[in-house]
Order: structure tokens, then C-alpha cells, then sequence
């Protein structure tokens, strides 16, 4: 296995709309396990940042601490990255949003760092609606440390070390819908099919965009009796529906089938479609997701998927009333009321 | 009679009930003798507690324009019956005791030698007004009224107050009027005015303002052209904030499309403010928190990450009684330690320590230059106060010339010219690295931020020699910083005195007080204010040229002196410590007895004027 990525690329590959080869969406060398879950999250990353057209250095990737945080090392590397302190990404992704409004953030985080340190920034930065993908590469144990439960870690999971897991897990699609999350998906990282158009589909939301997204740690949770290993989740899972992400500049040409799909269209023009394989999925009703979620999980079903969208759904700067203009892009001429002001104000403190 | 009496130099205390609506009439009163021209000096001396309970506000009037604390009440005035045997024994020999005379006082409260002054308060708002709210807080402007007679404030500038408070509720204006006479008559016809304590107009004040710290530091950060407040509310610094709100609303809405030109978030903890601070400096706005020092404990951790991939920072600390919970609405200098060195590791943060409103401004506008040129934490030492109360102060500047100093940012044409940029790369030999911000080039500048060690290319990595390498030169740069924070104050005479002083902060007022009764005394010292952490090399020669240096601060336990001590080469043991924690600000009375009891009978006699001069 070789640690160097090599230089050269054939001159012919394929360009997307803007002129951009794939290999300017990727990043270093993975150092994580082979096989682990969360190079193929990366993966599909790199895809649908490919595939929807998005400038490299328009992308802001965040994390927390961990396996999964040591991702954004391996995709846009063309992109600023942050790899800040353990479970407190979000507050960093708010500060930075609320400076920069135009461009995506991505943030990357672990089950570790969002359901256990970070649970608390997490369900804030939720409940502000901050318009950024927040993804969690679950894998139910804490990898770097070789292997100790996670929050995630289901009831009755048997870890590597033969121990039985005495706890409730916090389901952070449950909580998400619960804290009144506007973007609300689960997916598995072995389904790269259901993956890309979902984090396409997160990247277009105007607000918070969570994608819980299963990741087995090859390492210290794929054995038998562990319900977060390849083979369970392979085994359990059922989705919602299959979709499709129309970017808004192109063309919408998909023909709806009357009751078999339906299409949500985001506020700036893009589609998110779905081909349903459950005939009472309705992903604008969080309700019946509630609900759906419930009863598969009582089925022992991992359900995965578009769970829920709220297509009005308005992001933190819209709450706050910010200027269009980013905030770090405010001249001193903007910002500065000089000293005419200032003598006004003292002469009312007289 | 008159010939006897004191004129402009008193201590003026209100024993109030929380949340009875009494701080409006309290402030009133201390504006309208700012407005004759006499310096003055109010502090809210509040309880931690929301309402019913004690809370004092004391007005110190001094025509020197001494403007720290004073123990010793002249006339207090007390309308809680609760805290009356304490109020009472606060009142100097021969002092005024002014009381709500609607309830016979008990007997027990009667005291020799202090003079009673009884007003049936609530008795005439009773008969005057008919809303019980109304009679409870007129009852505020009726002692006020009362104390215009026996004092011989000018009604008219109380009244001018009253239009200007009611300027948009005109019809409050006679009912608070009504108030003010029925206070002032009943003092008139009932007791000899003024009594031998008076206020006489003066010409001193000069073009001074009233106004608290908070509300300085608030408006320096719209100064500054701070865009991102994140914060978490806590006792004394949360009217930092509020200010910061409140002028931007007045100040910095596009008129266009009436929307902000800032944010302001109110976080789930202090961890959170201090991440967006730094989330959003990262991505090139400026932005700041206030906090007190359990929240500086808890946003340590990210400090220490802002310190280490520089990350300019600004936060405003605004100090109580700690450790822990401590005193939270008491005063302290005890943060000295934890904001230097906060975080795990080698850390050193730049502090600002002012010593006015005036300074609050000033230095929370430096605070943002400096943070953005040095890429680091800069935190401002406020206590509560400097921070919650009204103060006289210089009135705030700003020179239009003045451009923002927004350090070593690099445009898309700069990484243009740039073969290959690293981010920690000491380019200037001056310890400060060229940053750029998210989204400026397409292929040119990204970097990854991290608080794991890094190469000059702010590639990971644990090679020891690179960390050296790395952590030395944040040192380089600390020492570049010596040369940019303000340089301390020094006062001293032509020729230098054996002994020093030294002081920062809040504790100026007293300071400078007790240095010239020590003087009146034949005790004259050299003094030197500091107003920054790193020291520069002026303090080690202050240290060094004086035998004995006396070091006041407000926290048991010498921290200020530990600073000195752990930074500078210097002989411990010619720093003697001037402490005062137990809450209150620091008097110079208690500065004068600790120094005095230190010095050798016979002390050597100056008699030249001291001139201050900025090193």
C-alpha cells in the first residue's frame, strides 16, 4: 500500500460544469483503517461536490476530534479546513458562517464528538438552524482510543472486547426531528447510490442539513453482536426511498410517476426527488417520520434515507436579519461611525 | 454656621430594597451634582440576588476629584428597615441619618452622636398618588427631592434631568416633579437647610462624561468594526454586550434594507461563545465575547487552540470575586493569573488593563488591532467596577484618521505572487505568519487550521525539532508584542524617589488618591501604571531602580506580583504587596495604612509637584 498520491493524471479526464477534475475535489492519503467506512463517506463527498459543480475553495470543512475528524485531511483539498477541539466543531462552523454567509460548510464529526461531548453544540446549532451539512460517521464506538462504546451504541451491542452494552443509545435522527431539525437523512456508507444525492441534496438545504450516516469501524466494531458491523447493518436495512438531486441550473426533464414519486423543490430552484418505495413516505410531514422511525426501529430496522426536509425551512443569517453582504467583507467606511458620532454620544453621557 | 461647614467633599449612601425602582432616583442624584461641576464618583455596592433583598448605592462627591472609594458615611439615607442596625453603624460621628419617618423608628436604632432626619416618605406619596406602584417608586424622588434642600442641590438641574428622561413619556414629567417638591418643601419646613455638609457649584468637571465601563467597552467593539458577538450571560460583563446591542442598533443598520451590519449570538455556554469568536475570526471578521472568570475557565480550552494556530481573539473580562462562584457581584483583580496563562501548555495571552471608561474604549479597539496583527488572544481586564459602575471619565476620542490594523492578511493577488504558501512561515523574522481566509483563491492559500502540532505548511506532524521550532517562534512574536501594547504611565518628579508604586486598573483611583495624602504626609513615591501584559523593558527598570517597590492589587494572593516575578528579572524581595479582597474597591486609606506600617519612621521628604508622562 503506498502513502503517496501519484502526480500525474490523465490529461483526458472528464470536467464538470465549471472545469473542475475530480482529482481537484480529493485530498491527502487516508491514514485510517483499510476498509473503514468512513473513506467511503469521503468518497462520495468528493462525488457529489464533483457532480453539483461547487468552486473547492467555496467549501469550508470543520470537525471536531476523532477518526471521522480526521477526514476532511482526505477530501477538497483545494478548501480551508478546521480541525478544532473535541466535540465543539459547531460553535467554530456558527462563528464562521455568520462571517461568511456565501460559502458551504461542511462539517464532519464522530458519534463520539456529536453524542457525547459535543451533544450539547450539536442540538444548538440545530435549533439555530445554521445553514451547513452536518455529518456523522457513526460507527458506535470510539476508534481512536481502540475501541470503548459510544453514546450511539445500541442496547445489548457486543463490543470487540466481548462486553455487553448496558445503555440506551441517543438516536441522533430521533433527537433531530425531536429539536426541530429542517433536514433530517440517514444513510449507510456502504450505499454510495443513496449517498451522493443526499449529500447534494443537504449542500442546496438553506439550514441545517444532518446526515447521520452508519460507517462500520472495521477495526474495533465488526464483530458478531455488534449491531453497527457491515453484516448487521447490511442485513437490517430499509429505505425510505431511492432519490435524485436536480441541481437548479439544470434542466428538469424527470417525469413524475403519479404515486410512486414525488419531488421537493429547495428554495433555490433545485429538486430533490424521490422514488418511494413506501407509498405513505411523505418526507414534508415530520410526524409520520417520527412515527416511521418508531416503528422500524420497534422491527429492529435501520431505516435510511430522506427522513424529513422542510422545504421553507430559513436559515440563522435570515433570524438574525444580517446584511446580503458577508460580514467579513464590511468595510471600515461600513462599519466605523467615526468621530462625529462619537461626539454625539458624548454629549448626551454629559 | 456656614463657616463651619464641609462643601463638596462627602460620602452619600442609599440603603435601597432590590428591585424597588430606586436606581434611577439614586443616579439622578449623582448626575446632578456631575452637572454643578463637582467630581463624583457613584458605585452599586448589590447583593446576588434578584429582588426584595438589601442593595446600597453610595455617591462619593469630592472636589479634588478623588474618585476611588472612601470608607465613612457622611449621610445615609435608609428605606430599608431590614438592614437599618448596619446602616446605621456605617454613619461617621456626627453624620445624617435621613429615614422614612411614615413608621415610628424603634429605639433601638437611635444612636448618639449621628443626627436623624425623618421624612414621611410613603405617608405623602400615599396622599399624592394613587397607583400603589406610583407611590412606591415616587417615594424614590421624594428622598431625592428632600436631599436637594438639605444639601443645596440645585433644582433646576434635577428638573432638567427629569425632561430629559421623560423626553418621550412627557406625562410622567409633573407627577416626578410633584415628587421632587413634595421632598424638597417638607425638608425646608421642617429642618434647617443646608446642613453642615453642602454642595456649592464648581467649574471641575470640565468636558468629562458619566458613564460605566461596560458600556465604553460595548462601543469600542462597534469602534473596533467588531461584526460577531457570541457570548453567554453572566455577572458583571453582560451589559457589555447589551451595549454592544444597543449602539448597533442606533449605528449600524443599512438604511436601505434595515439590516444588520453585525451579529450578535447568545450562546447555549461560554465554551460556544469563545468557538464562534473564533469561527468567525478564522473566516476573517472580527468578533468577540465578554465573559467573568468562571467563564474565562471555561473557554480556556479554546484559548489555548486561538493561541496556538493563531487565531486573533478578543475577549472582554470583566472580573468578580472568585475562586469558583465566589462574590459575583464583588469586585476583584484575581483573574490576573488565569488569563495570562489560561489553557493547558505553554500559553502567554496579552491583557489590557484600563483603568477608565475612557481607556475601556480606547483599549477595546487596541484589543482588536493587536489580535489581528499578533494572531492571538487579546483580553481585556475589566473588573466589576470599572465595568458596572458610572464613572467620570475623559470623554471618548476617535481619530478618523485611524485605519484598522488588520494584520498579515493575504489577498488572492498576493497568493497570486506566491510559488508556495505556508501558513506558519516566519517570512519576516518577526514570529507573525502571513494568514489568508477561506475562500479568497481557488487553488492557492488553503491551509488546515488545527491545535495539533504542525510544520510551516501547517502539515501535521510530532516531530520534535518542528514543534521547537514552532513554539519559539510564538515567542519571537511575544516578544515583538512588547514594543506594540501601551506602555506603562510613570509618575515621578524631576528627580527619582527611593520607593515605588505600582498599580493597574481600577486601583489607579485610590492610588493616586493615597499618593497625595502620602505626600501631604512627606512621603513621596514614584509611581508607575501599568496598562499591558508582556511588560515592557520601562517596567524592569522601574523594578530595578527603586529599593522598594509597593505592588497594589485586589486579590489575596499577590498574582500581579507573581507575574512580575515569574516574567521579569527582578529581586523578589523588594516587592511588597498593598492588598485589599474583600470585595470593595480598594481605598486609599487602606493603601496609605499598609504602606505606612512598611516604612521606616523617619521617610525621606520631596516637595516638587509629580508630572505624569506616558514611557
Amino acid at each position: 500500500m503506498t502513502f503517496v498520491k501519484p502526480a500525474f493524471r490523465h490529461p483526458g479526464m472528464p470536467k464538470n460544469k465549471i472545469g473542475f477534475r475530480k482529482s481537484d475535489y480529493e485530498g491527502a492519503i487516508s491514514t485510517l483503517c483499510a476498509g473503514c467506512g468512513h473513506d467511503s463517506i469521503s468518497g462520495a463527498i468528493i462525488q457529489a461536490c464533483y457532480e453539483m459543480g461547487v468552486e473547492p475553495h467555496k467549501i469550508a470543512k470543520l470537525s471536531g476530534i476523532g477518526c471521522s475528524s480526521k477526514t476532511p485531511t482526505y477530501f477538497l483539498g483545494n478548501s480551508h479546513g478546521f480541525n478544532s477541539v473535541h466535540g465543539r466543531m459547531p460553535s467554530i462552523a456558527t462563528g464562521a458562517n455568520l462571517a461568511n454567509r456565501d460559502l458551504i460548510y461542511l462539517g464532519v464529526s464522530g458519534d463520539g464528538d456529536t453524542a457525547s461531548i459535543g451533544l450539547g453544540q450539536f442540538c444548538h446549532v440545530l435549533r439555530r438552524n445554521l445553514n451547513m451539512v452536518y455529518i456523522v460517521m457513526n460507527n458506535g464506538c470510539y476508534g481512536l482510543t481502540k475501541g470503548q462504546d459510544s453514546a450511539t451504541a445500541d442496547f445489548g451491542s457486543i463490543s470487540k472486547a466481548g462486553s455487553v452494552n448496558p445503555f440506551q443509545p441517543i438516536d441522533l435522527v430521533g433527537l433531530s426531528l425531536e429539536l426541530g431539525a429542517t433536514f433530517v437523512a440517514r444513510s449507510f456508507s456502504g450505499d454510495k447510490k443513496q449517498l451522493v444525492p443526499l449529500i447534494k441534496a443537504a449542500m442546496s438545504h438553506p439550514g441545517f442539513a444532518l446526515l447521520d450516516i452508519l460507517s462500520p469501524c472495521v477495526t474495533f466494531n465488526n464483530n458478531a453482536g455488534s449491531t453497527k458491523s457491515y453484516d448487521y447493518v447490511r442485513e437490517h436495512i430499509e429505505a425510505t426511498s431511492t432519490l435524485d438531486f436536480v441541481p437548479e441550473q439544470e434542466e428538469i426533464t424527470v417525469e413524475y410517476e403519479e404515486g410512486s414519486s414525488s419531488s421537493v423543490v429547495l428554495h433555490d430552484g433545485s429538486v430533490i426527488q424521490l422514488q418511494k418505495l413506501s407509498p405513505y413516505w411523505d418526507p414534508t410531514n415530520r410526524d409520520s417520520a417520527v412515527n416511521c422511525i418508531q416503528q422500524a426501529k420497534s422491527k429492529g430496522e435501520i431505516l435510511t434515507g430522506l427522513l424529513y426536509i422542510d422545504p421553507k425551512s430559513q436559515d440563522l443569517h435570515h433570524i438574525l436579519e444580517t446584511t446580503e453582504k458577508p460580514l467579513n467583507q464590511l468595510r471600515e467606511e461600513e462599519l466605523c461611525p467615526g468621530s462625529a458620532a462619537l461626539d454625539i454620544i458624548n454629549a448626551s453621557l454629559r | 454656621m456656614m463657616s463651619t461647614s464641609v462643601v463638596n467633599d462627602m460620602v452619600i449612601r442609599f440603603a435601597n430594597v432590590n428591585g424597588t425602582g430606586s436606581a434611577s432616583a439614586n443616579e439622578m442624584f449623582a448626575k446632578a451634582i456631575f452637572r454643578m461641576g463637582i467630581p463624583v464618583s457613584p458605585k452599586n455596592i448589590f447583593p446576588s440576588n434578584i429582588q426584595g433583598l438589601p442593595t446600597w448605592y453610595e455617591v462619593r462627591v469630592s472636589e479634588q476629584a478623588y474618585l476611588g472609594r472612601r470608607d465613612g458615611v457622611d449621610l445615609l439615607v435608609g428605606v430599608n428597615p431590614q438592614s437599618y442596625a448596619k446602616d446605621i453603624a456605617s454613619i461617621k460621628e456626627g453624620g445624617y441619618f435621613v429615614y422614612d419617618s411614615t413608621k415610628k423608628l424603634h429605639p433601638d436604632y437611635i444612636r448618639e452622636g449621628v443626627h436623624y432626619v425623618g421624612i414621611p416618605m410613603m405617608q405623602m406619596c400615599m396622599e399624592n398618588y394613587d397607583n400603589p406602584r406610583h407611590q412606591q417608586l415616587f417615594k424614590n424622588i421624594v428622598y431625592v427631592g428632600a436631599l436637594a434642600a438639605l444639601l443645596d442641590i440645585e433644582i433646576e438641574v434635577l428638573q432638567d434631568i427629569i425632561r430629559g428622561q421623560f423626553r418621550k413619556k412627557e406625562k410622567l414629567i409633573p407627577p416626578n416633579f410633584k415628587a421632587l417638591d413634595l421632598g424638597y418643601q417638607y425638608a425646608r419646613t421642617h429642618f434647617e437647610c443646608p446642613l453642615e455638609i453642602r454642595l456649592e457649584r464648581r467649574d471641575n468637571t470640565g468636558d468629562q462624561i458619566m458613564i460605566d465601563g461596560n458600556s465604553a467597552t460595548g462601543l469600542g467593539a462597534i469602534y473596533a468594526g467588531a461584526t460577531v458577538a457570541a457570548w453567554y450571560p453572566i455577572t458583571p460583563s453582560t451589559s457589555v454586550v447589551k451595549a454592544f446591542e444597543t449602539y448597533a442598533k442606533k449605528l449600524r443598520v443599512e438604511e436601505a434594507s434595515g439590516r444588520k451590519k453585525y451579529a450578535i449570538v447568545q450562546a447555549e455556554d461560554e465554551l460556544s461563545a469563545m468557538g464562534m469568536v473564533i469561527g468567525a475570526t478564522w473566516n476573517g471578521a472580527r468578533a468577540f465575547t465578554a465573559t467573568s472568570g468562571p467563564g474565562v475557565s471555561l473557554m480556556s480550552e479554546f484559548i489555548g487552540l486561538a493561541y496556538f494556530a493563531e487565531i486573533p481573539v478578543v475577549l472582554v473580562n470583566v472580573q468578580r470575586g472568585g475562586p469558583s462562584t465566589g462574590m459575583p457581584t464583588r469586585t476583584q483583580q484575581s483573574d490576573i493569573i488565569s488569563s495570562a496563562y489560561a489553557s493547558h501548555g505553554d500559553t502567554k495571552h496579552v491583557l489590557l488593563f484600563p483603568s477608565s471608561p475612557a481607556e475601556c474604549f480606547e483599549m477595546t479597539a487596541d484589543a482588536f488591532d493587536l489580535a489581528d496583527r499578533f494572531q492571538t488572544p487579546v483580553i481585556l481586564m475589566s473588573d466589576l467596577d470599572l465595568g458596572m459602575n458610572s464613572h467620570m471619565s475623559p470623554p471618548l476620542k476617535w481619530d478618523d484618521k485611524r485605519k484598522y490594523d488588520l494584520g498579515k492578511v493575504l489577498s488572492a493577488e498576493d497568493l497570486e505572487k506566491i510559488e508556495k504558501y505556508g501558513r506558519y512561515l516566519d517570512v519576516d523574522r518577526d514570529g507573525i505568519c502571513y494568514r489568508t481566509i477561506p475562500g479568497t483563491h481557488p487553488t492557492k492559500g488553503s491551509f488546515f487550521t488545527r491545535g495539533t502540532s504542525r510544520d510551516e505548511y501547517a502539515r501535521y506532524t510530532e516531530e520534535g525539532a518542528v514543534y521547537e521550532r514552532i513554539v519559539d517562534r510564538l515567542i519571537k512574536k511575544w516578544e515583538t508584542v512588547k514594543s506594540y501594547v501601551p506602555a506603562p504611565e510613570l509618575y515621578q518628579d524631576h528627580q527619582q524617589n527611593e520607593r515605588g508604586l505600582l498599580f493597574f486598573g481600577t486601583s489607579t483611583y485610590a492610588a493616586l488618591e493615597a499618593m497625595a495624602l502620602l505626600r501631604q504626609k512627606g512621603i513621596v513615591l514614584d509611581a508607575l501604571r501599568i496598562k499591558a501584559f508582556p511588560f515592557n523593558a520601562t517596567v524592569e527598570e522601574f523594578l530595578a531602580s527603586h529599593t522598594e517597590v509597593f505592588i497594589i492589587e485586589q486579590n489575596r494572593d499577590k498574582q500581579f506580583r507573581s507575574l512580575l516575578i515569574n516574567e521579569l528579572e527582578t529581586d523578589p524581595k523588594k516587592l511588597v504587596s498593598v492588598l485589599n479582597y474583600d470585595g470593595m474597591p480598594i481605598t486609599a486609606d487602606t493603601i496609605i495604612q499598609q504602606i505606612m506600617k512598611q516604612l521606616p519612621a523617619t521617610a525621606p521628604v520631596m516637595n516638587t509637584n509629580h508630572k505624569s508622562k506616558t514611557l
